[in-house]
């Protein structure tokens, strides 16, 4: 494993006994393709089906098969070492870059296989963004934070276009009034919200369709906290937003689904309503009520 | 899912399975307190018995206290434990359910007010039999909603549903029989009216008794079947 993974790779499974707290015990034949509630939706952005990932000949995430549709929000929730990260770095391939992991089932985007050999996984990464548990701008100014995306896929032409890519950005990620006097500052003496927020901009200045966020706001403070989950619920009117998070209150908020994770199975996904009134399995249930976790 | 009262313990946190009992203890030790209040008031009325009557409509204060305490432990859980699924039904149920008992116990004191005027009066008046019958009827129901919500028994709780629906067919009955009374010998109507309000006051605490059960059902089920027909109520809890 790379020193780049290592800062963002705190839910490699390393479990594969049966969780026993909790009064519930289930094994894998149990869980395995089995998954309660709603996988499934009519008009899915990410189609994934029978999804395996191992690390060597650990088998970290055991065959699940999940729609995520279009411009929906949607939590990742399970206790640690559960597989939500690692299946949410299914979805953009960043777990290419960890040498012993394979991927295994069908992960489609818009009907396209996103582990297809001819993938462009730079476009890839464009199309389907991410913003990390901590926050990491570039040792650079805001601006170029934000411009760094553009720049790169050749988004801009002109030094106008670009101003207007970052200020849209900027103003997305919910920035901007706090910034736009100071954009040749580094990005690294903003607060911790505000960086969070400059990583959203980054994230989104690139156009992207989904934005991926694993426990964005798990280093930040109840008020920088609010305001990214403002801003989630501000981008899901254009952005497919997939968000892993410890935090079951802050998944009870901003999502519209909910799937619950448990030693690499996806045990249950439902409507977010549905999952923290009455969720149909009793591991989901012994989880968000704080039987075990 | 476990069907019994241990389904609020087990939490990683001991000082939230202890707040929860003490919900659900409290809870059950006002439904104690109402139910008593609904049987002493029937013994009163039918007994004449003046000076229990105005026990009953003191006790009715620690009743109402009890209703206080219990809405300020739900809203302390619900602050800070932010309980969810099975728990955070528990919490909303007996938050409604804790106003039933209160009105339980203010139609037991609206008994008790008729008993003492009606003893005031001497005279037994006619209508006792129906209203010793439906009070008794009543009081079924609302032991087996107050069983039904410790045990966590959804089959019960339908049972007390259907109830329900026999209650309200023994008040018409009871209404019709005291109307014949009143027209028989119009000395009655006073009398009659007075033991009239007794069984409305008996029809009600079938009704709390019955929204208690169907909160019994959402706490076990997930479902609400309030205002559902009795046939889907009998679908969430078979299911």
């Amino acid at each position: 494993m790379n020193t780049m993974n290592s800062a963002i790779d705190q839910d490699v499974p390393v479990k594969d006994e049966p969780e026993t707290r909790g009064g519930a015990t289930f094994n894998d034949a149990e869980l395995e393709g089995r998954t309660v509630g709603k996988p499934f939706a009519d008009d899915p952005k990410f189609t994934l089906r029978d999804v395996e990932v191992f690390y060597g000949d650990a088998r970290a995430i055991k065959g699940i098969s999940l729609d995520i549709a279009k411009n929906e929000v949607i939590a990742f929730i399970g206790p640690s070492g559960c597989g939500k990260s690692t299946f949410l770095r299914c979805l953009n391939r960043m777990n290419d870059s960890i040498d012993i992991c394979r991927v295994k089932g069908q992960l489609q985007l818009d009907g396209e296989d996103i582990y297809d050999a001819k993938r462009d996984v730079v476009e890839l990464r464009a199309r389907v963004g991410m913003v990390f548990q901590k926050p990491n701008p570039f040792p650079k100014s805001i601006y170029d934070n934000v411009a760094y995306g553009p720049r790169i896929h050749g988004l801009a032409n002109r030094k106008s276009d670009l101003d207007d890519i970052v200020e849209r950005s900027l103003r997305g990620a919910g920035l901007w009034n706090e910034v736009k006097d100071r954009l040749d500052s580094p990005g690294t003496g903003l607060s911790g919200g505000q960086q969070q927020r400059l990583c959203i901009a980054r994230a989104i200045a690139v156009s992207p369709e989904v934005v991926l966020m694993d426990e964005p706001c798990s280093a930040l403070d109840p008020i920088a906290t609010a305001r990214i989950e403002e801003l989630i619920a501000e981008l899901s009117q254009s952005y497919t937003i997939i968000i892993v998070t410890h935090s079951m209150q802050q998944a009870a908020r901003v999502s519209d689904r909910t799937a619950y994770f448990h030693l690499g199975h996806l045990v249950e996904v439902n409507e977010t309503n549905k999952v923290f009134t009455a969720p149909q399995h009793e591991l989901t249930e012994s989880y968000i009520t704080g039987r075990f976790g | 899912m476990k069907n019994d009262e241990d389904v609020y313990g087990d939490h990683i946190s001991h000082q939230f399975n202890e707040d929860l009992a003490g919900l659900k203890e409290d809870f059950l030790r006002m439904g104690g307190m109402v139910e008593q209040q609904v049987v002493d008031a029937i013994d009163a009325l039918i007994e004449g018995d003046g000076h229990r009557a105005d026990e009953i409509r003191a006790r009715d204060k620690q009743v109402d206290q009890l209703e206080l305490e219990i809405d300020e432990e739900a809203t302390r859980i619900i602050a800070r434990r932010q309980p969810a699924a099975r728990d955070l039904r528990l919490v909303l149920s007996v938050i409604k359910m804790v106003a039933d008992l209160e009105r339980i116990g203010d139609e037991a004191k609206k008994i008790a007010k008729f008993a003492l005027s009606l003893s005031e009066e001497g005279k037994a008046p006619r209508g006792y039999v129906e209203t010793r019958h439906i009070g008794n009827h009543v009081s079924q129901m609302l032991r087996d909603s107050l069983d039904a919500f410790a045990r966590l028994d959804s089959e019960l709780a339908l049972r007390i549903m259907k109830e329900d629906k026999r209650v309200d067919e023994e008040y018409q009955a009871a209404t019709r029989t005291l109307v014949t009374f009143m027209m028989e010998d119009p000395r009655n109507i006073t009398r009659c009216m007075s033991v009239m309000w007794v069984l409305r006051a008996l029809e009600r605490v079938g009704d709390h008794s019955c929204n208690i059960a169907e909160h019994v059902i959402f706490m076990a089920k997930g479902e609400d079947v309030r205002h559902t027909p009795m046939e889907e109520a009998e679908k969430v809890v078979s299911n």
